[in-house]
């Protein structure tokens, strides 16, 4: 935040809330920040009307009093981006939760606290990759430093379109405040920093948007298989509460095959944030074999947290996010949860007394939601390089009463990619995930085939309309069994239940907090869909040949099958041909009884 | 130019609670103001828009008998309320007046009703058991010190007597020191208010106790305070003295109610059912309030009562908690008029925080296989009973009539116990496998095989007999 004050200070004349009423504002932006009252709390001008300006205000507003000053700033609502972000956690302004403990001398938040997101004393290890008098382009690569797990590119930003590069600081330890490259451009010469600002309301810019292709792994099999996201995709996660979605979003922050994870706690609980930083720094990063925390950058603003910055805080992530696909990167950004920033966005709107559209939101609701989704995206970078980054985008969100046709989830749906439904009753059966398969969607699966193919050797999505199939004749047949009961089914139908509960508790249900189970990789799921979907095979000649279904049900290799999911990687494959090697001798001999 | 101490004689505008003046330019926003009527007598009002020519001054209380020529004094302060460990062992109202007769407490700090977010980065990560000897909260639902975990009722179901029992039985394994209890009455009934007060006089916890009250009969307005008084009293004991506070709040319902009323005398645009569209946020900002703290020993567990209107999950009072609260305890009707104590349907029950909080070292090994499993026999118990209301038991497969058997016997044996009874978490488990073990081993697909043959009783029979 600058600390640059404009003259002519406004004077405030109304306080309700977090919106303040300030006089002697002419020329003001809106959309800039302004610092109001003695404390100078943080706020940001909404509307303007002569010489009045109507502000946001971040912080509680207890205790101001009309007459009371505002300094403006002249800045928009910026995001400092720069090495030192990874491993942070941020408030909704992307204050440092640390440094605001520091300065409040104790647990609890105080108002009026200024604090930098990115350390200015810390060193970091700068390497150039450009020399004096070479010509660049706004996102070329001046030089690199190593941060958490990536190498941080330090490009140029895209506010300057080209310039010439005239003087290069050499290779060495330099903080972020130290112009690390000085170019000459149009308007003369400018200092580049480690660092750079960026209004958090305005989309980087980029290439081109490419359509996304590859899956997001995230080891979560009803996700990856049946609805599936893709790197820079989108996704929606609606539920009641306690039906699983920030368990999902925790789960998908912790397994996804992504460069760098951010995280936004927004209008949630403490706990969830406390959660994250005492699991994060434990959790290894496959990919880079370093702590989670250090490809991650969390965002906590919690229910308790003044309202108006959880609205700013999922633009804060999502600017953090295109940053980090900037410099080539794969990038997921989970947001819970975006019904809570709605709501913040309806609260000041009815503050403002807007007229009121479906349930009290504005009538802009919808440009809102989308001004959001619209910010992931599979992208050709800007600057001469071929690199592709992603941002791909999953929120949470929190229907009233669960029922999802209330306007924000009605919203989201038109705007994502995949839309993970979640049912009370499967969470009230322990069916977790409790994704229900009948009401979710992806649309990307249609793309995936080939992918799968190449990275398990397995047709996965055939796999999958298969059980999917099989799912859909056992929920028509429960319907039938509701009213007659299960033991009125003929015995061929209730094989096909028998295989889909297989399917439901065997591959469906994965427990977050099982430690083989909390995460299955792509040819695990290949191989344990696959070898599931053989049971109804092999079982229905059974039937033909006679056998009761109630004597299939007891094989003991179904409980086999239904724990396979439990055996770690390593001991996998051969788990698979002792299930089946069991269900053949159980068949051949329960066929023997028969004949 | 602030108005700090200043006395302005007249108002403009009464309207239900809110008081309107003008030309009062330096009241700030949310300062406590103090009423005077010309016949002596007072009110107390919070500032909710604080203007140049205009201020809205919400009273609290009835404001009956204000009039236009009322004295308004202005404090300069936010509502704050007098802290010490005096306040234990005593009886205050919801703005935190001593009502029990004795003297004013000695105050060691005054203390904003509201109190200020915990900075998510510094609260200390609730996973320490604490053992209510009930099996359904326990075994299922356990509970962890500062979690916050309330209970949703509805009218006639003993949810005071489930809340007295977690008062009374409440421990944490190993550690010596009892629960504090900080009580607020929400607009209840005096005979609920003197049931708990009977309550912790019997099991002796009346002086490590502190009550709030707020009676049906009293003002409305003060069901707002109340809780954050309580809370604020809470934070003092938890976090300053480092005790560890139970906090029980009832009702919730009322709380709610109150909000709303306060909200359309506002005149503010409803939400669901005519509550206000930031109830989420204020009951956030209430129920955030528990938990640990990095760096102190105290903490605040809490346990508030609502009682959900027409028994309905959605309705918003319980539905926005959820939102908010690390899950909740359902007492059923139908339970109940099976004569089941306490009534814990425990399939729409939840606590989010006992994975951390259970397990080996802090419960049992087996605790959390055990728990999935009957959260999943439970429901295929209870599908079979909606069954036999269609087609009668005869209709059942085999499969089915088991798990009816379990369910029967899950509800009389593991989730019924007696008021006074206090079961250790070993036994609740114990009897758990007792009745898991009528169940095929097939059908037991939470459990591991390692976790089967350590503790199912058929296998321990038969590794015995080996033995032999
Ligand atoms: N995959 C899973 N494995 C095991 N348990 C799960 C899983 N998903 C959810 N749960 C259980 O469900 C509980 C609630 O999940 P979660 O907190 O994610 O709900 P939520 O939808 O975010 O609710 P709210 O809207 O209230 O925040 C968890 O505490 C956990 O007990
Ligand atoms: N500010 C608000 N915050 C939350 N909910 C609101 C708000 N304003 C209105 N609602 C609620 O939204 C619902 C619909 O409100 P409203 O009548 O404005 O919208 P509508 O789309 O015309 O719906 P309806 O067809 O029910 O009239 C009602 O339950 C109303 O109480
Ligand atoms: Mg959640
Ligand atoms: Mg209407």
């Amino acid at each position: 935040m600058s600390e640059l004050v404009y003259e002519g200070k406004g004077v405030i004349v109304h306080i309700k809330g977090p919106v303040v009423e300030a006089e002697g504002m002419r020329g003001a932006k809106i959309r800039e920040v302004v610092y109001v009252g003695e404390e100078r709390l943080i706020g940001e001008i909404v509307r303007i009307e002569g010489d009045k300006a109507i502000i946001q205000v971040y912080e509680p507003t207890g205790g101001v009093k009309a007459g009371e000053p505002v300094e403006r700033t002249g800045e928009p609502l910026s995001a400092e981006l720069g090495p030192g972000l990874l491993g942070q956690v941020l408030d909704g302004l992307g204050r440092p939760l640390e440094v605001i403990a520091e300065k409040a001398g104790g647990p609890f938040i105080t108002r009026g606290i200024k604090a930098p997101t990115l350390p200015r004393d810390k060193k970091w290890q700068w390497t150039p990759l450009v020399k004096p008098g070479d010509d660049v382009v706004a996102g070329d690569v001046l030089g690199t430093v190593p941060e958490g797990s990536v190498t941080h590119k330090i490009m140029l930003p895209p506010t300057i379109e080209k310039a010439r590069v005239i003087e290069v600081l050499p290779e060495g330890d330099y903080t972020i405040e130290e112009p690390v490259v000085v170019v000459e451009h149009i308007g003369g010469k400018e200092e580049v920093k480690m660092y750079h600002k960026w209004p958090v309301r305005t989309p980087r810019p980029f290439r081109e948007k490419l359509a996304p292709v590859e899956l997001l792994v995230t080891g979560q099999r009803v996700i990856d298989t049946f609805f599936p996201i893709v790197k820079g995709g989108t996704s929606a996660v609606p539920g009641g509460f306690g039906t699983g979605k920030t368990v999902t979003l925790h789960q998908i922050s912790k397994w996804a095959d992504a460069d760098v994870v951010v995280y936004v706690g927004c209008g949630e609980r403490g706990n969830e944030m406390t959660d994250l930083l005492h699991t994060f720094p434990k959790l290894v990063d496959p990919k880079s074999g370093r702590p989670l925390l250090e490809r991650s950058v969390l965002i906590a603003n919690t229910s308790n947290m003044p309202v108006p910055a959880r609205e700013a805080s999922i633009f804060m992530g999502i600017t953090y996010a295109e940053y980090y696909r900037d410099m080539g990167l794969h990038v997921v950004l989970t947001a819970d949860s975006t019904s809570r920033w709605a709501e913040a966005l309806r609260e000041l709107s009815s503050r403002l007394e807007e007229i009121p559209s479906e349930r009290g939101y504005p009538a802009y609701l919808p440009d809102y939601i989308a001004s959001f989704y619209e910010r992931a995206g599979r992208i050709k970078v800007q600057g001469r390089r071929d690199e592709l980054g992603s941002v791909a985008v999953i929120g949470a969100v929190s229907p009233s009463g669960g029922d999802l046709n209330e306007p924000v989830t009605q919203h989201t749906m038109r705007y994502v990619g995949a839309f993970w439904a979640l049912d009370k009753d499967l969470a009230f059966k322990r069916h977790f995930p409790s994704i229900n398969w009948l009401r979710s969607f992806s649309k990307y699966t249609g793309g995936l085939k080939e992918w799968w193919i190449k990275n398990t050797g397995h047709d996965m999505m055939a796999y999958r309309d298969k059980a999917m199939a099989l799912l859909q004749r056992a929920s028509s047949l429960e319907e039938v069994a509701r009213v007659v009961g299960e033991a009125a089914l003929s015995d061929e139908n209730r094989l096909v239940l028998l295989s889909a509960e297989l399917i439901k508790e065997g591959f469906l249900v994965q427990n977050a907090y099982h430690e083989v189970d909390t995460y299955c990789s792509p040819k695990k799921q290949a191989l344990l869909l696959k070898t599931l979907l053989e049971f109804y095979d092999r079982a229905r000649p059974m039937i033909d040949a006679g056998v009761p279904v109630s004597r299939i049900a007891e094989m003991r290799s179904l409980g086999l099958l239904r724990r396979l999911k439990f055996v770690p990687e390593e001991e996998f494959e051969n788990a698979v041909k002792e299930a089946i090697a069991q269900l053949e001798a159980e068949i051949s001999s329960l066929l023997a009884e028969v004949r | 130019m602030s108005v700090y101490g200043l006395t302005y004689k007249g108002i403009d505008q009464v309207k239900g609670p809110l008081v309107i003046m003008r030309g009062v330019p330096g009241a700030a926003y949310e300062e406590v103001v103090r009423i005077y009527s010309e016949d002596g007598r007072e009110w107390f009002g919070q500032v909710l828009e604080a203007g140049r020519d205009k201020v809205v001054i919400q009273v609290l209380g009835d404001t009956e008998g204000l009039d236009s020529n009322a004295m308004v004094k202005f404090t300069g302060s936010t509502l704050k309320i007098p802290v010490s460990d005096e306040m234990l062992g005593r009886v205050f109202n919801g703005a935190g007046e001593p009502i029990d007769g004795g003297p004013k407490i000695r105050a060691d700090d005054y203390r904003d009703i509201n109190g200020a977010p915990i900075n998510p980065a510094k609260r200390d990560y609730p996973d320490e058991f604490i053992e209510t000897g009930i099996s359904a909260i326990d075994g299922m639902l356990s509970l962890v010190r500062g979690q916050k975990l309330p209970i949703f009722s509805e009218s006639g179901l003993p949810h005071n007597e489930v809340a007295a029992q977690v008062a009374r039985q409440a421990v944490v394994p190993g550690k010596a020191e009892r629960f504090s209890i900080v009580f607020a009455a929400v607009g209840l009934k005096y005979d609920d208010v003197l049931f708990f007060r009977r309550q912790f006089e019997e099991f002796g916890a009346l002086s490590r106790s502190v009550l709030f009250l707020n009676l049906a009969n009293d003002p409305v307005i003060e069901r707002i305070t109340t809780p954050r008084v309580a809370l604020t009293a809470a934070e003092y004991l938890a976090f300053d003295l480092g005790m560890d506070v139970l906090v029980i709040i009832t009702d919730m319902t009322n709380y709610c109610e109150a909000l709303r009323e306060l909200s359309s005398a506002r005149e503010e645009v409803p939400s669901r059912k005519g509550y206000p569209g930031y109830m989420y946020s204020d009951l956030a900002s209430i129920y955030e309030r528990a938990g640990r703290i990095i760096g102190r020993s105290g903490s605040i567990t809490f346990m508030p009562i609502l009682t959900m209107p027409g028994g309905d999950l959605t309705h918003p009072i319980p539905d926005l908690t959820g939102y908010i609260t690390e899950g909740q305890i359902f007492l059923d009707l139908d339970l109940h008029n099976r004569g089941i104590y306490p009534p814990i349907n425990v399939l729409p029950s939840l606590s989010r925080l006992m994975k951390d909080g259970i397990g080996p070292g802090k419960t049992r090994e087996d605790h959390k296989e055990v728990s999935d499993q009957l959260y999943a026999a439970y429901s295929q118990g209870t599908k079979a009973r909606e069954l036999v209301q269609i087609v009668g038991e005869a209709g059942l497969s085999p499969r089915e009539k088991l798990y009816l058997e379990f369910a029967r016997r899950f509800e009389r044996e593991f989730v019924a116990q007696g008021f006074r009874e206090r079961r250790s978490i070993e036994e609740t488990l114990d009897i758990a496998w007792d009745i898991l073990s009528i169940l095929p081993e097939a059908e037991l697909t939470r459990i591991s095989e390692k976790t089967l043959n350590k503790f199912h009783p058929k296998r321990r029979i038969a590794a015995q007999a080996e033995g032999e």
